[in-house]
């Protein structure tokens, strides 16, 4: 059993929404990312998933993209990544955390020596996510031998055939695509969500823990999000913030912080 | 060694082999099913096949003329070259066969809002044209760079109705622009069908694409037997590869020795090209696995080519399973090279090609010069109108 899911279970019991966000890595510096992932946690955050940049970042909006961008114009590699996961857990081993990016810098470096690497720095997961499980055979088995989980999507497109070979191959917890879009874009409505999250429920008999992505912005998307999933993600607003602010770092880290700490607050308040 | 059956690939998961597949985010998997059950269902139909073939003559001007290049075949050696005129289709380039099939798809999937992305702009326009015909609505993506130097095909996109949106993001070029069209795509997926203009891409595009523009190559076969002309070499250019898909499909499992060339841009040495299968290696880009230019980290690498259609870091996976296999041999012609069989050609046969087209040209003339009475048949897949002002530019002048 690893850190995602121990912290699941442990969750499960307090009956609390798992807070996860995402970063991009080197965003606008490897040492901000290092700063700022520790802020995250200080601020509440359960999870952190770690973006990997990529030159083409084909599901993301604008907003990652520009992060990335950031991120690549200072030559940020998946080897550097991995050095700041290694800095985090000098200080942080119960936090886990979740490289999450694209399937070729991954493939580049290697699937095993790639699983290997990122067990002994510390990472707990991946997502990749232009993979969906019908490619993921090669990966998957590297990764699950080394104890790492394998997180998958399901969008408010899959069918129920594509949904059980995604539970199936799910490990950790599985990332509802809550929108059909790119990051970045706003959730209109919550009822069609809990319906599709209820259907995963049902469809995996509970063996999963299922989270909600895309689209939450703020505090009352998050808290009703968390009625009925087990995580809520939250990307985009970060990276915002990050490209908002980045002049000033204090401002930055004093901005996101604040942003965190309000959204933890109103998913504690079920 | 084994014989491989070419024609039964790709397999029913999209993969040649190692290549091709999927790898796309969660929300495609549905939309890109979905296109693979109404193309087998519609577009083999023999009721769309007649349609399409009907569009294909009276519209599109099919089949297009093999012609014989005896003036610049004489001077070069003993060789024939023949040109497979795909420069003389409505639009001047082989894009619209696909074009026209995959709006007449999207037709009859009910959708009404076409998106596209254009690297020279022949995709670009060629969708925009058969949008126009279809009462579809049309957004063409293309990289800021590339609007800026085939400003006459966006104007012609614009005449034809379709929205040109330019892409600021990355290299600002054709990846990118594809990169913009699946972010549409994925959001719109309802009523929008996204008309991917060469052999790369996601399965079934890779497959969808080569089966309509294996026209060219059925022509081609039917044309040289009523000629009693046996073709000995085929040659094509190659940036994601949908000309040279179409002329070699139907023949690779003939006895006929067929060449892709690739943009070798100012040399392979430089590093400054547009040749994955010379100098690449396997990777994942745009939906598929093929060769890409990438660096050590496998970030993709940015490409040159004086001909915005090759200037492309991947290749169709087709094409690298051919590569592997060894039934394709694949080289490359430099920016140089090809200005130079763009010249030629226009000045000894009164036929402007594009500058994608020149590279397979320099290619043929190579082989022309250093073999012996081989019939060579080369797809002159575009004309090269929209490279005016390149050439022009180059030349110190303004058009």
């Amino acid at each position: 059993m690893n850190r995602i899911n121990q912290l699941f279970l442990q969750q499960k019991k307090s009956k609390r929404t798992v807070f996860i966000t995402y970063l991009v890595c080197g965003d606008p510096d490897l040492k901000s990312t290092l700063k700022i992932m520790n802020l995250m946690v200080e601020s509440g955050v359960d999870l952190i998933e770690l973006g990997v940049p990529f030159t083409d970042p084909i599901a993301d909006g604008p907003t990652i993209q520009k992060g990335v961008e950031r991120a690549l114009k200072k030559n940020v590699s998946l080897s550097d990544v991995l050095k700041v996961v290694e800095a985090f857990r000098e200080s942080n081993q119960k936090t886990p955390l979740v490289l999450m990016g694209y399937m070729n810098p991954i493939e580049c470096m290697g699937f095993n020596k790639f699983s290997i690497q990122a067990k002994s720095k510390g990472v707990d997961g991946v997502l990749l996510v232009d993979s969906p499980p019908e490619e993921s055979e090669e990966i998957n088995s590297a990764l699950i031998k080394n104890n790492l989980c394998q997180i998958f999507l399901a969008s408010p497109t899959t069918e129920d055939k594509r949904l059980k070979k995604i539970i199936k191959y799910s490990t950790g917890y599985l990332y509802y695509v809550s929108i059909k879009g790119i990051t970045g874009s706003s959730i209109i409505d919550f009822k069609p969500i809990k319906k599709s999250v209820d259907h995963i429920r049902k469809l995996s008999k509970g063996s999963i823990p299922v989270t909600v992505g895309f689209g939450i912005k703020n505090g009352i998307t998050a808290k009703n999000i968390g009625k009925f999933s087990d995580g809520i993600i939250i990307g985009s607003s970060i990276v915002e913030l990050i490209e908002q602010y980045m002049g000033n770092k204090a401002v930055m880290y004093k901005k996101i912080k604040s942003f965190l700490m309000s959204i933890n607050k109103s998913i504690g308040e079920k | 060694m084994k014989k491989i059956n070419y024609k039964l690939f790709p397999d029913r998961d999209g993969h040649f082999a190692k290549y091709g597949g999927q790898y796309v985010s969660e929300t495609l998997m549905y939309p890109l099913s979905e296109l693979h059950k109404a193309y087998m269902k519609i577009a083999k139909s023999a009721s769309f096949q007649k349609e399409l073939k009907g569009e294909l003559k009276n519209y599109v001007g099919r089949p297009t003329p093999i012609y014989h290049a005896s003036r610049i075949s004489k001077e070069l050696g003993n060789c024939n070259i023949y040109l497979k005129r795909e420069d003389l289709n409505h639009t001047g380039a082989h894009k619209i066969n696909n074009a026209m099939g995959q709006a007449m798809l999207a037709k009859a999937m009910g959708k009404t809002r076409i998106i596209a992305e254009t690297g020279a702009g022949q995709h670009g326009v060629a969708t925009a044209t058969a949008c126009a015909r279809y009462n579809l609505k049309c957004v063409v993506y293309m990289g800021s760079e590339d609007i800026q130097r085939q400003k006459i095909n966006v104007y012609r996109m614009k005449l034809l109705g379709a929205e040109v949106v330019a892409v600021n993001s990355g290299s600002k070029t054709l990846k990118d622009a594809l990169n913009e069209a699946l972010r549409d795509w994925v959001t719109n997926v309802d009523d929008t069908h996204y008309i991917i203009g060469s052999v790369a891409g996601p399965h079934p595009y890779p497959m969808i694409v080569r089966d309509f523009q294996s026209i060219i190559g059925h022509e081609s076969k039917q044309q040289m037997k009523k000629i009693n002309k046996k073709a000995h070499i085929l040659v094509a250019c190659v940036g994601g590869g949908s000309n040279a898909i179409g002329l070699f499909h139907p023949y690779l499992n003939d006895n006929v020795e067929i060449i892709g060339v690739e943009a070798g841009g100012y040399g392979l040495s430089t590093g400054k090209h547009a040749a994955p299968l010379n100098k690449g290696k396997p990777g994942i880009l745009h939906g598929n696995r093929t060769y890409i230019m990438e660096d050590k980290n496998g970030q993709i690498e940015s490409t040159h080519s004086i001909s915005a259609g090759l200037d492309y870091p991947g290749v169709g996976p087709e094409h690298s399973w051919l590569k592997d296999n060894k039934r394709v041999k694949y080289v490359t012609v430099t920016d140089k090279e090809a200005l130079e069989a763009f010249y030629y050609l226009t000045e000894k046969e009164g036929i402007i090609p594009a500058l994608e087209t020149a590279h397979a040209l320099a290619y043929a003339f190579k082989i022309a010069k250093s073999k012996s009475k081989k019939n060579i048949l080369v797809n002159l897949s575009g004309r090269g109108d929209k490279d005016i002002d390149t050439i022009a530019s180059l030349q110190g002048m303004e058009v």
